[in-house]
């Protein structure tokens, strides 16, 4: 059996992605960023590899995403995470029109056409306000892990504002709030709706339609989940796979590829420059 | 003055083989700074003037000698110069979110006028306009600073959208009275600080030199409606729009603009296009990024897109592009307020109504995409576009790309960004399956212009 792959080297995290020739996932991996991205996309790949149970040879054709895609070397080709996190969203939900992605340092707002096709995207710009990292720091802030922070802020009673212009400013304001003895879900929810509201912001620019499906790490934010639905006035798709979103894509690229395009398959391969 | 539509090349009509417009155009920026560095040991009156609504054919005809500070400010970009400048604005005191050509002018100031192009002489007038608002604040800083007497011409812009003053019509003749008023105060002044008479004959040579000067800039521009485009309006129409207003109703600036005519000419009826492959023709909406510009058009074409127009080469040209602003030199100083009235109106628009014009020029260019390029330090420029961007999309189903960065300030481009962007737009316009394939083919439009 022959196999493709998808490695998204992000700011903060790199996921790899194997599908089989049916598009099945058959493994996955995410690893933290180290210093070395060249490195950290080689172990992925490998972790991917193992968490499929195949070896090396039988992957006949990889796609890099990402920021780092460029520096996934053993790639094939490369195609920027916007087309595949627009691709890997179909995948997992046909309806796609709207793809919402929370990552690391990027937020980005993808408005899909009826064909699969992107139609238009924005994304924030040179400030980390609104992604991942604005929850990073409140983690640090608060000492707590990412994985605690959705739950602990959908506890609270009385959120305060929390300034969504920049991410630095908003670990003092933390702190700040903190001292004066404001409960950390209270802190928490502010964050979050901090999030929230310069990410929906972003994707009113490119017309939100249904159906939006949220992708990127923090989708496994549950607090920014249900804050967004209430944003949006809709319900949201949120895949247990939605962090391995771009990934996905970029090995349904790989796909394209290496057993050409199948009927039935709605968005068309994208090229890479000359 | 007749008008005509440039529907084909003149096959081998033109050798022109040995003008380089790119070297030719460097070496006339170069000759100007010499000419700006020697100003002092000549005798001769300096004149600060900015791009738009500046009264350069009075000034031409007093003799002075142009400085612009705002190409002094985008040279100290393209030198990579411009970091330097802008931190002793700031150190200065000057907040990051002021424009950058202004903390570059102050830096400039700051370091006793030393350009990295030579030693800017100190200007005996300066003359600003409302046609930007910063333009006023810029110059009382000289004023200020270095005592610089400051002229503001006060120059009716558009009203309302889809309202436009066309000559003849009472409004016209009203704003033209209006202009022309303030050219004879101007006048008075320059008689005073130059000691001598204002000549209307000169005055009317300087015209019929911009007459056919804008002759050949429109031709120019319209060879850009070919396919293969012949050059990009971001990068060689740079250059282009350089010499424009550096030589503009100087004799050189007219060989100048002949010549590149010529050229293109040749060069479109040879099918030589810019890119090798052109696959996207683009329209670049909003002003250049002037420190990094090189490497944004590589980042375009190498998808082979080229940007075939740029409302930057109308915008920085004061909208001085229209076929119908032409001097008549039989009445000189009525003629420069009239035309002045309706060019200072196209430059205005250009910015405040960008989607009436960019709906036409989408057409003229037969663009696949527009890329919209906001500037850090400029609202003026950038403020409309989000809603011109969505009016565009909707109205005309036009792909578009926002990216943004600033004029000369480097730490506002981010290159792993911005490449991703343009990448993510690029294929896009791939995954519709891209452009036709393109014969060489002859859009044709109103905008060229034969006499």
């Amino acid at each position: 059996m022959k196999y493709v792959a998808g490695v998204d080297v992000g700011s903060t995290q790199t996921k790899a992605v194997i599908i089989d020739s049916n598009k099945t996932i058959v493994g996955r991996a995410l690893l933290d960023m180290e210093t070395s991205m060249v490195t950290v996309a080689q172990d992925a790949f490998r972790a991917a590899l193992k968490n499929a149970d195949i070896t090396e040879d039988q992957v006949v054709h990889i796609a890099g995403t990402g920021y780092g895609r460029y520096k996934v070397t053993f790639g094939h080709e490369q195609v920027t995470e916007i087309t595949c996190h627009a691709r890997g969203a179909i995948a997992l939900f046909p309806g796609t029109r709207t793809v919402i992605d929370i990552g690391g340092q990027d937020t980005k707002a993808i408005r899909v056409k009826p064909d699969g096709q992107v139609g238009d995207f924005t994304m924030n710009d040179k400030c980390a306000a609104g992604t991942g990292r604005f929850l990073g720091a409140a983690s640090y802030a608060l000492e707590m892990s990412l994985a605690d922070l959705g739950p602990l802020a959908l506890k609270s009673q009385n959120p305060v504002r929390i300034t969504t212009t920049c991410t630095v400013f908003a670990e003092s304001e933390i702190i700040s709030h903190l001292a004066k003895g404001i409960l950390p879900e209270d802190v928490l929810m502010g964050v979050h709706q901090a999030i929230t509201s310069r990410c929906v912001s972003l994707a009113r620019r490119v017309g939100l339609e249904s159906e939006v499906t949220f992708t990127g790490g923090v989708s496994r934010n549950v607090a920014v989940v249900m804050l967004l639905e209430q944003a949006v006035g809709m319900p949201i798709n949120v895949s247990p796979d939605a962090h391995f979103c771009g990934a996905l894509g970029a090995a349904l690229f790989a796909h394209d590829r290496a057993f050409g395009i199948q009927s039935g398959d709605r968005a068309q391969p994208a090229l890479a420059a000359a | 003055m007749t008008t005509a539509i440039i529907e084909a090349a003149p096959a081998g009509a033109v050798a022109a083989t040995t003008f380089d417009p790119r070297v030719e155009g460097q070496r006339l920026i170069k000759d100007w700074y010499a000419g700006l560095v020697d100003a002092p040991r000549r005798g001769q009156h300096v004149a600060n003037v900015f791009v738009m609504g500046n009264a350069v054919e009075i000034l031409r005809s007093f003799d002075f000698q142009l400085v612009f500070p705002e190409i002094n400010s985008l040279q100290s970009g393209v030198r990579k110069a411009s970091a330097e400048y802008i931190r002793l604005s700031e150190d200065y005191g000057m907040s990051p979110d002021v424009c950058s050509y202004v903390k570059a002018d102050v830096g400039l100031m700051l370091k006793e006028n030393e350009h990295p192009a030579g030693r800017i002489p100190k200007a005996h007038l300066a003359i600003a306009s409302n046609m930007c608002s910063t333009f006023i604040k810029w110059a009382e800083i000289w004023e200020r600073w270095l005592k610089v007497p400051t002229f503001v011409l006060d120059l009716p812009g558009q009203r309302a959208s889809n309202w436009h003053v066309r000559p003849g019509d009472a409004q016209h003749a009203a704003d033209s009275r209006w202009v022309e008023a303030q050219f004879r105060d101007l006048i008075e002044k320059c008689e005073k600080i130059t000691g001598k008479r204002f000549d209307m004959d000169r005055l009317a040579e300087v015209e019929d030199r911009v007459n056919r000067m804008v002759f050949h800039w429109n031709n120019v521009m319209a060879l850009n409606r070919m396919c293969p485009a012949p050059y990009n309006a971001m990068l060689d129409g740079l250059t282009y729009i350089g010499i424009m207003n550096v030589y503009r109703g100087a004799p050189e600036g007219v060989e100048f603009m002949r010549k590149l005519e010529e050229q293109l000419k040749s060069q479109v009826a040879r099918g030589e296009g810019r890119v090798a492959e052109e696959r996207f023709r683009l329209l670049f909406s909003g002003t250049p990024c002037y420190v990094s510009m090189r490497r944004l058009v590589e980042l375009f074409e190498t998808w082979g897109g080229v940007f075939a127009y740029s409302d930057y080469l109308t915008f920085a040209a004061g909208g001085m592009d229209a076929g119908e602003l032409v001097y008549d030199t039989s009445r000189p100083l009525e003629s420069l307020a009239e035309v002045t009235a309706l060019a200072a109106q196209r430059g205005l628009s250009n910015q405040f109504f960008a989607h009436e014009r960019l709906e036409k020029q989408i057409r003229d260019y037969a663009v696949d995409g527009i890329v919209f390029h906001g500037i850090k330090s400029c609202r003026f420029v950038s403020s409309g576009m989000a809603d011109t961007r969505d009016y565009l999309n909707k109205r005309l189903a036009v792909p578009s790309l926002y990216i943004e960065s600033d004029l000369i300030d480097p730490r506002y481009w981010s290159d792993a960004q911005i490449k991703n962007r343009v990448d993510a737009f690029f294929e896009a316009l791939n995954q519709r399956g891209g452009p036709a394939p393109r014969a060489a083919k002859t859009i044709t439009s109103d905008a060229g212009r034969a006499s």
